[in-house]
């Protein structure tokens, strides 16, 4: 420890620049991983802190009136069963199947867009970049209102449900950003496994498949996790087109209640609790799994 | 194989008037090399010279804008040419071994010969648990690339290659990113190689085990072949004055 090193503890020998050792912490690459790690780094206050505003916030916010923070409390609790059996489960609901379709239609589209294959690649590349960088609330108003209300499959009329819309509407940046992070696996792979599987006469479909997808598998799942989080906190967007789910119930029930101003904190705050406390333990997971993996691969 | 059957006469590998250009840059300026069954070529020369551009040219990695290559009589840069056959008769080895991280050395191995060549599995595991002891990693069957060093996973890499049974290996400054400690054991694996009639050809920095092993040995300088010849008038009568810097610089 106490040996001399030259330009660092002891004059250099040149006067040429000397490059010192790093000492920050571990530096992430391009961070896809930047709202997993924020959710699973909130602090333990934070646990406490957002249940106690929901509890504590009517009496503070309007002292002089009659309705008391137990009053509005009362309701919170009332409704909760409600809010949560037939609302929140749908945003679970939602975010499942927009994941799923998401996931499939994204990894066939990240795969597309490394296709040596112009007629393939550009059209991948095309649509993954348009779905990524619109405003998801925009795709889902152009999925909700051009989907037909019902369709027609033998003769017998069935009516799309409204969530069912959403998954659309939702999977479609999904399937974007799963995209990206199929394609962003595969070219962080680095260039000699190609080579080297290429050298031992393997195809290219060969050496996608056998050598470098399974290389990805692993460096994938961080960043698919994360894209769940971020479309479940996400799910809420369908409540605008009248969609059912946490927020849109949490409404009806301020409404049910008179519409009382002081219950709007306690009802939305429960909320973003709600999504906070679902989504917590999946940036928890995610992170640990990235850092797990990151040891192992050196 | 089918080098038994190669006219012993003709050179296995033709270099004919190669030029390569990445873009502007002009790497190979007309290069011609043959190479005879059961020879040992070395390739030296200073960096950036295209001595890797050469040499992956021969398995048809890279592509050439002119001249030819021919390996056993294909054609490398005919464009019908089936890539897959050739590379099946030219194994490579890279400096930085390229092993697959998520394979035991022993998989590395075994995965080309079981999924390119469709050989039974368990014939092909004899023939790689038997490179693996020819390798002298005896014990290692099970380790993953990273558990191993340099050294060693530099002889799977070795193991690997000649699992598809090559009838030429090409190493491209194999002993470059290991630590002189174990230069020694991969070079030994190569020296072994040679010995039992393998035709090889090699980029080296590595003057002494140049002049023990090779047959002939070629000085490139900025894409074109300087001097050739075998290792005793190489080393000790260089005629041209950059190889006579270049070998007064590196030895
Ligand atoms: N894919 C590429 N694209 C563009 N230029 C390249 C490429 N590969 C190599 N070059 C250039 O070609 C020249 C020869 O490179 P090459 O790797 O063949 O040299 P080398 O003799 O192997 O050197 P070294 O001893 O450092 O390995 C260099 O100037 C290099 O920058
Ligand atoms: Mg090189």
């Amino acid at each position: 420890m106490n040996q001399s090193i030259p330009g660092i503890n002891k004059k250099a020998g040149t006067d040429l620049p000397v490059l010192k050792p790093y000492r920050g912490g571990i530096v992430h690459a391009p961070d896809n991983l930047l709202f997993s790690r924020w959710l699973a780094d909130l602090p333990v206050w934070f646990w406490w802190a957002l249940p106690l505003l929901i509890v504590v916030w009517p009496g503070f916010a309007l002292a002089a009136s009659n309705y008391s923070m137990s009053q509005a409390f009362a309701a919170l609790i009332k409704w909760i069963p409600f809010i949560v059996m037939d609302g929140f489960l749908y945003n679970v609901i939602i975010s499942f199947f927009a994941m799923l379709i998401g996931t499939v239609t994204g990894v066939v589209l990240g795969l597309m867009q490394v296709s040596p294959l112009r007629l393939i690649r550009y059209p991948a590349k095309f649509l993954t970049q348009s779905f990524r960088n619109s405003p998801w609330l925009v795709l889902l108003f152009i999925v909700l209102l051009a989907l037909p209300f019902e369709v027609e499959i033998g003769g017998e009329i069935i009516r799309i449900p409204d969530w069912m819309k959403a998954v659309f509407g939702l999977c479609l940046p999904v399937m974007a950003n799963i995209s990206e992070v199929v394609r962003g696996a595969i070219i962080s792979v680095p260039s000699g496994q190609w080579e080297a599987a290429e050298s031992l006469a393997y195809s290219r479909h060969q050496t996608l498949w056998q050598i470098i997808l399974p290389q990805c598998f692993k460096r994938m799942i961080p960043p698919w996790m994360n894209w769940y989080a971020i479309l479940t906190m996400a799910t809420p967007l369908c409540s605008l087109l009248g969609v059912e789910e946490l927020i849109t119930l949490s409404r009806q029930a301020i409404e049910a209640e008179n519409n009382r101003p002081e219950l709007l904190v306690p009802f939305y705050g429960f909320a973003l609790l709600i999504f906070f406390a679902y989504c917590y333990p999946i940036a928890r997971a995610t992170i640990a799994l990235e850092r797990r993996y990151a040891v192992k691969l050196q | 194989m089918n080098a038994t059957q190669w006219d012993p006469t003709r050179p296995i590998i033709s270099i004919v008037d190669v030029h390569k250009s990445f873009g502007d840059l002009e790497v190979l300026k007309g290069v011609s090399i043959d190479v005879m069954k059961g020879e040992v070529i070395c390739i030296i020369g200073p960096s950036g010279s295209g001595k890797s551009t050469l040499i992956r040219c021969i398995n048809a990695l890279n592509d050439i804008q002119s001249g030819s290559i021919t390996v056993e009589g294909l054609e490398v840069h005919d464009a019908k040419l089936d890539k897959l056959a050739l590379r099946r008769k030219v194994g490579m080895v890279f400096q930085q071994y390229n092993l697959f991280p998520h394979k035991t050395a022993l998989e590395n191995v075994m995965m080309a010969p079981i999924k390119v060549l469709k050989e039974p599995r368990d014939e092909v595991e004899t023939r790689a648990r038997a490179l693996i002891k020819k390798v002298r990693l005896e014990g290692k069957e099970d380790s993953y690339p990273g558990e191993l060093s340099g050294g060693q996973q530099q002889r799977v890499a070795i193991a690997r290659s000649l699992a598809m049974n090559p009838d030429v290996m090409l190493f491209d400054e194999v002993t470059a990113a290991l630590d002189p400690e174990t230069v020694k054991e991969v070079l030994v694996t190569i020296k072994d190689l040679a010995e039992e009639g393998m035709t090889c050809l090699l980029v080296t920095h590595e003057m002494g085990f140049a002049r023990e092993i090779a047959d002939h040995i070629y000085f490139t300088d900025r894409g074109v072949i300087v001097e050739h010849g075998p290792p005793e008038t190489f080393f000790d009568d260089a005629k041209d004055p950059r190889t006579r810097e270049f070998l007064s610089q590196i030895l």
